[in-house]
């Protein structure tokens, strides 16, 4: 691990001005389960880490008048725990999901969503496109964990954010602070994720010196049901070979609106249009469930070994439909 | 009288320890935390040492400059490893990522690292060959090597006649033995040029002459000392590389120095189980007896061979007319070391997945044609048929085989969750190793023994302190064990299950020719005739008569006491060998997923003489977990097209969790004739068979075999969807 | 979405239009600290501007005893436990927040030492293995753990010894799937499962 100096800002206007320096050579702490691996494999090596769990704003969820504000500080047991959070079954599934009370008590959601991509080629040192000598090395390697959609660019790494899907199946939006002093925008979330077309892109549109504060959540309306199917190998701590996560309007068994997400198939979330226009204005059954999750991945575009996450993929989109209206049986 | 004494265990029936479960000696030091392993050695003015390793599989190493590291403040030595020289003309060639260059010893961790970072390595990187799998190609690449054949019988012929013939192609993939504390030493010089070495090992009796040569000192001058290892499966016999560098490092500086591997480097060099694949033909008569095996074989143990010989193909299993080969591919991949039983856990996959298609070939059940097969398993050992049938028998009860059995892939669940059981069977020798030991018994009665072993986890010292326990008469807390000092009587290194029976031997015959002196020496004291005399309950006894206590006798010993030494093995009936065991799998896969999932894995297994239940089953329940490890998620994966172990990190290195194990139920066939047999080891037999047992159960779920393992969902929905879809 | 490149996912034809209620709705960007906390925390900035790259004096409260120590920010706690304040029992063995060998309690809830520094642990309470047989008192996880033979080689004990204590305080009746579900983030080699789930469930079903 490189040497860095330490800070531990109280304000999220002081957290902003302390990632300024060194150019915005700096990383945000938080909950550390990213970052301290990331820093011990010199995959992230800033001038400056800066520990913002002591800003009392970035904490907790609060109400307001369209929704909820959480900031990004949330750890994974507060959202277990949060009866406001709690409507959003999607998010308290992946929270669940996590089996590791170590990762419950630490993770963040902020964390969570800037998690770096787990593509062994990035964390072996070969950067996010994993290229040498111009050549993708994801391409023709070994690539049964890369991206099944959102694969034709030189990005093939899989968005390594679980909760990203249920938050952007919902709505969510969140709120970046910096560059400037007072600078603040509120973006929705399926636009904070990028599939970078060149080495020195992040995977978000993160700018050097800026941090996300919040995740804004719209109101549960009564007739909002949500899902997160996560296909997990192991039962124990392990990451999903993909997941998809619902939101459904449902009227009188009818879907009146429906967004689905799909997470680790692509380098971004990935919101399936297709499946969403697949199950509107109809009632939820298996075998609709089963032609979204078909729609979801009929754009599949599998590399030489992960063809059979493309299956996957659709299994998830599947289940996670039919979870959402109770009607899921069996799954391993 | 003198005929009567004769070395031997007790009655059954009599024992008040053995064969009971007893909680280990050294439980509270180990789950407390205040187990001190090597990696946790911090005596004062220790240095850390951190390892600079090439990341190539294939390359020439131009230059290696360290002085930038020496120049970093806290750095205190740097030492080239022989793969880093370049002095000798020629050298510098690099065959597998992870090889190790050099080690940094600096005052803290992170300065060492600092200093690894600072070395200037550069490389011509060389092409590569890492697919252990595609025969094909690394023959085209001129990277095989015949590693041998043999036949009997008449194999063609046989083929011919058969009524049942089935073509296969298994394979299962290498692995890591992973331990989880690293490979390491901690070196410190102490005065008059002793080396003083912790190592965390299986070998502490073996390891001084290891260091003694390289470094140009006696033997005699080496202390090893191993009082808790946090893992070895076969892979910690050796002072290895870098135990020479720690000991050089200390010399040069000084100060001790600690060198434990880093996570990636314990993957990629500590030690591998090589991989095997199997292209085989079998036949079987009308009645499905099997009459013909025809295989060839092949794998890799890295670049210099370690590969799985030709013999031990078909396992336990012998059959009348039988071809093989086998190859030894020279990957560029990181050298092999013995794991857990080696190599059976492949043979039994490579053999029985191959049995169990047969039998679904032929439309019978899998668990009539293992049985009616079994006399052929009677070449390995003659009374094996007998066991196997015993246990066969016993597993199928618990697994509730005949209720749950299905044809291949027929009825065996509705939904996308298919159901299936599979077993397979195994054998090992783990015959008694060489062992000394001295047992002193104090003039105040208390008992403590000393001998070079080491207690890896399997329980060494409470095995010892029952054996003296149980022949004095006394409670476990009167006995004082002293083991993992090569200073102590040599006993052999803990590997192939051959510890048990050692220690266990050397100890009750020390016990007993203890015991004997004491008893004369109680008969003369008490006029009692001392063919008649027992120890128990901290007393002599005389049938039914307390004679004296155990401290009454002990005095008698004078203010010296008694010293005796034990030696093993012997031809005495204390030790045996050659043990079966039945497995049997319980799973449901997700045909829409490919994931397997444990329900129920039943282990039968025969040990001989038990001497502490508890541990003993923990053996067995830690051998069918990491076979399930092996059969489901863990392998090294190499990737093509860098040539690196490209998972050599505990994220994507999948090991099962608690709950990935499902409900393991363990049985020790145990009847008298097991008891007279005597103490038997036991770590290796229960890893073998779960590999082909859990095949099998997916197979008998899916009607379709997955032919690599471990059974990944890539693998399991590549298999089905060739069968034509899921479910 | 202003000037980021349009992104690969979304096909030529397709009507971005939000679906659900409120999220088409203009937020408020807008601080969302109150002033009162802005103010409280100024009072407080003293402690959080950037410290050097250099050692520094750290103090690390462990088992409820002060370590003064001089460290780099770099140096992690489970470094820091281990070399710097020889606490042993704590683990090291993957570094990446997978195997739970180190794990430790700050402020009662387990952690993986390995992903904290130790310049920011400073002011919590940290509870290693060692507090857990301490001042004579032994705690029923290590018993419990010797009963039911729940280490082999020993290596991974300790983390899961914490990690079962930390689980059990805060879920004292779990049951098996719980067990099976809370103690995922523990990795054994030797394969202790078995005795771990056994010793967890008996305190859980005797009130832990």
């Amino acid at each position: 691990m490189k040497n860095f100096e330490f800070a531990s800002p109280q304000t999220e206007s002081e957290a902003v001005g302390l990632l300024q320096d060194h150019g915005g050579r700096t990383a945000v702490l938080a909950g550390g389960t990213d970052l301290v691996g990331l820093l011990q494999a010199d995959l992230v090596a800033p001038e400056r880490v800066v520990d913002v769990r002591q800003i009392q704003s970035m904490q907790g969820v609060r109400r307001d008048a369209d929704g909820l504000w959480v900031g990004v500080l949330t750890t994974l047991d507060e959202v277990m725990a949060s009866p406001l959070l709690k409507p959003y079954l999607s998010l308290v599934q992946v929270a669940d999901a996590h089996h590791a009370i170590q990762i419950q008590s630490s993770g963040t959601l902020g964390g969570d969503l800037c998690h770096l991509p787990n593509c062994w080629y990035y964390r072996n040192g070969y950067g996010l496109l994993a290229m040498q000598d111009g050549e993708s090395l994801v391409q023709t390697g070994d690539n049964r964990y890369h991206a099944i959609l959102g694969n034709s660019g030189p990005a093939k790494f899989v968005n390594a954010s679980r909760f990203a899907p249920a938050l952007i199946a919902w709505g969510a939006k969140v709120r970046i602070i910096g560059p400037a002093p007072d600078q603040v925008e509120v973006v929705p979330l399926e636009y904070f994720y990028v599939s970078p077309k060149s080495a020195n892109q992040g995977n978000t549109i993160l700018k050097p010196g800026q941090l996300i504060s919040h995740i804004w959540l719209p109101a549960v309306e009564p007739t909002h049901v949500s899902a997160t199917y996560e296909v997990l190998q192991l039962e124990g701590l392990d990451w999903p070979l993909a997941s998809a996560s619902v939101t459904l309007d449902v009227e009188g068994g009818v879907v009146r609106a429906a967004r689905v997400v799909l997470g680790h198939v692509a380098p971004t979330p990935w919101v399936s249009l297709e499946a969403a226009s697949i199950l509107r204005n109809q009632m939820v059954s298996e075998d609709l469930a089963n032609a979204a999750g078909a729609a979801a991945v009929s754009k599949a575009t599998p590399l030489s070994n992960n063809e059979y996450k493309v299956q996957i993929a659709k299994t998830a989109v599947k289940r996670a439909v039919l979870k959402a209206v109770g009607q899921l049986e069996g799954g391993l | 009288m003198a005929e009567e004494r004769k070395f031997g265990w007790g009655p059954r029936q009599d024992n008040v320890l053995i064969g009971k479960s007893i909680q280990r000696i050294d439980g509270f030091e180990k789950v407390s935390g205040r187990a001190k392993y090597t990696a946790d050695m911090n005596t004062p003015g220790t240095l850390y040492a951190k390892l600079l390793t090439c990341t190539h599989a294939h390359a020439r190493l131009k230059k290696l400059d360290v002085e930038p590291a020496k120049k970093i403040p806290g750095v205190r030595a740097v030492y080239v490893f022989p793969a880093g020289d370049l002095k000798p003309e020629g050298s510098g060639e690099i065959f597998w990522d992870g090889t190790l260059i050099a080690a940094v010893a600096a005052d803290r961790p992170e300065i060492a690292e600092d200093g690894v970072k600072a070395i200037i390595a550069e490389y011509e990187v060389l092409e590569h060959i890492v697919d252990e799998e595609d025969l094909a190609a690394a023959e085209a690449a001129k990277a095989t090597k015949a590693v041998g054949k043999n036949a009997k019988g008449k194999v063609e012929d046989a083929l011919k006649t058969a009524k049942h013939v089935h073509k296969g192609y298994y394979g299962v993939n290498t692995i890591s033995h992973m331990c989880l504390e690293p490979h390491g030493t901690h070196c410190e010089w102490k005065a008059d040029e002793v080396l003083d070495v912790h190592a965390s090992t299986q070998n502490v009796s073996g390891l001084a002459g290891q260091f003694a040569g390289p470094l140009g000192i006696d033997a005699a001058k080496v202390l090893v000392t191993a009082n808790f290892e946090g893992g070895g499966f076969g892979s910690k016999f050796a002072a290895d590389e870098w135990g020479i560098a720690a000991a050089k490092m200390a010399k040069e500086t000084g100060k001790p120095v600690k060198l434990m591997l880093d996570r990636a480097t314990e993957l990629k060099a500590a030690g591998t189980r090589p991989s095997g694949y199997i292209d085989v033909t079998l036949g079987a008569d009308e009645t499905g007896k099997i009459i013909a095996w025809d295989s060839h074989h092949w794998g890799s143990g890295g670049i210099s061979g370690g590969a799985i010989p030709v013999g031990g193909v078909p396992y336990v299993f012998d059959f009348e007319n039988r071809n093989r080969s086998a190859t030894q591919l020279n990957c560029n991949v990181g050298p092999t070391r013995a794991w857990r039983a080696p190599p059976h856990p492949q043979l039994c996959i490579l053999t029985h997945c191959a049995i169990d298609d047969l039998a679904a070939k032929i439309g019978k059940d899998s668990y009539d044609v293992f049985l009616h097969n079994l006399e052929q398993t009677a070449g390995t050992a003659p009374h094996l048929p007998a066991t196997y049938k015993a246990e066969m028998e016993i597993a199928a009860k618990l697994i509730g085989w005949k209720e749950k059995w299905h044809p291949h892939g027929k009825d065996a669940g509705k939904g996308a969750i298919k159901r299936g059981l599979g077993m397979a069977l195994h054998t090992w020798g783990g015959g008694a190793g060489g062992c000394a030991c001295n047992v002193k018994i104090h003039a105040d009665g208390s008992v403590e023994s000393f001998v070079g072993s080491q207690d890896i986890g399997t329980g060494t010292r409470t095995i010892i302190a029952i054996t003296l326990a149980e022949t004095f008469g006394l409670p476990l807390a009167g006995i004082k064990v002293n083991l993992g000092s090569n200073k102590y009587p040599a006993s052999a290194a803990s590997g192939g299950s051959i510890t048990v029976g050692g220690v266990s031997g050397a100890h009750r015959r020390a016990a007993q020719t203890a015991l004997w002196k004491i008893f004369d020496l109680v008969a003369e004291k008490y006029k009692v005739d001392a063919g008649t005399l027992a120890a128990k309950g901290g007393s002599i006894v005389s049938g039914e008569k307390k004679i004296c206590t155990w401290k009454q006798a002990a005095m008698l010993l004078g203010p010296m006491g008694l010293e005796t030494k034990g030696e093993g093995p012997a031809e005495d009936g204390l030790t045996s060998s050659r043990v079966g065991g039945v497995q049997m799998a319980d799973v449901s896969v997700d045909s829409e997923t490919g994931i397997v999932r444990v329900n129920k894995f039943v282990a039968v297994q025969d040990c001989g003489l038990i001497l502490d239940e508890l541990t003993a089953k923990s053996q067995i329940y830690g051998g069918v977990i990491m076979g399930i490890a092996y059969a489901l998620s863990e392998e090294r994966v190499m990737d093509k097209k860098t040539g690196r172990y490209i998972n050599a990190d505990l994220q994507n290195y999948k090991l099962p969790r608690i709950g990935d194990i499902g409900e393991i139920i363990v049985d020790i066939y145990q009847p008298d004739s097991e008891y007279n047999r005597g103490v038997i080891g036991l770590g290796e037999p229960p890893v073998i068979s779960p590999g082909a047992a859990i095949s099998n159960a997916v197979a008998n779920a899916l009607g379709v075999r997955v032919p690599v393992v471990p059974l990944t969902p890539q693998r399991v929905l590549a298999a089905l969807s060739k069968k034509g879809g899921a479910a | 979405m202003r000037d980021r490149e349009t992104q690969e996912r979304y096909g030529p034809d397709v009507n971005r239009r939000s679906f659900l209620k409120g999220s088409g709705v203009a937020v408020a960007a807008t601080a969302i600290a109150t002033a009162a906390e802005e103010a409280l925390a100024q009072d407080k900035k003293a402690t959080s501007a950037a410290t050097s790259s250099k050692a520094q004096d750290i103090e690390l409260t462990i088992n409820g005893t002060v370590h003064k120590l001089k460290l780099e920010p770099r140096v992690t706690l489970l470094d820091a436990i281990r070399n710097d304040c020889n606490l042993t029992g704590c683990k090291e063995v993957c570094t990446t927040k997978n195997c739970g060998a180190c794990t430790v309690m700050i402020n009662g809830k387990a952690v993986y030492a390995c992903t904290r520094l130790a310049v920011a642990e400073q002011g919590k309470k940290i509870t290693t293995v060692e507090a857990l047989s301490a001042g004579g008192k032994t705690d029923p996880v290590i018993t419990c753990f010797i009963k039911h033979d729940a280490t082999q080689c020993g290596y991974c004990t300790p983390g899961f010894v914490v990690a079962t204590r930390a689980f059990l305080n805060e879920h004292p009746k779990a049951t098996l799937e719980e067990i099976q579900k809370g103690l995922g983030g523990n990795l054994c080699r030797c394969g202790t499962y078995d005795g771990v789930a056994k010793c967890a469930l008996e305190l859980a079903k005797g009130g832990a």
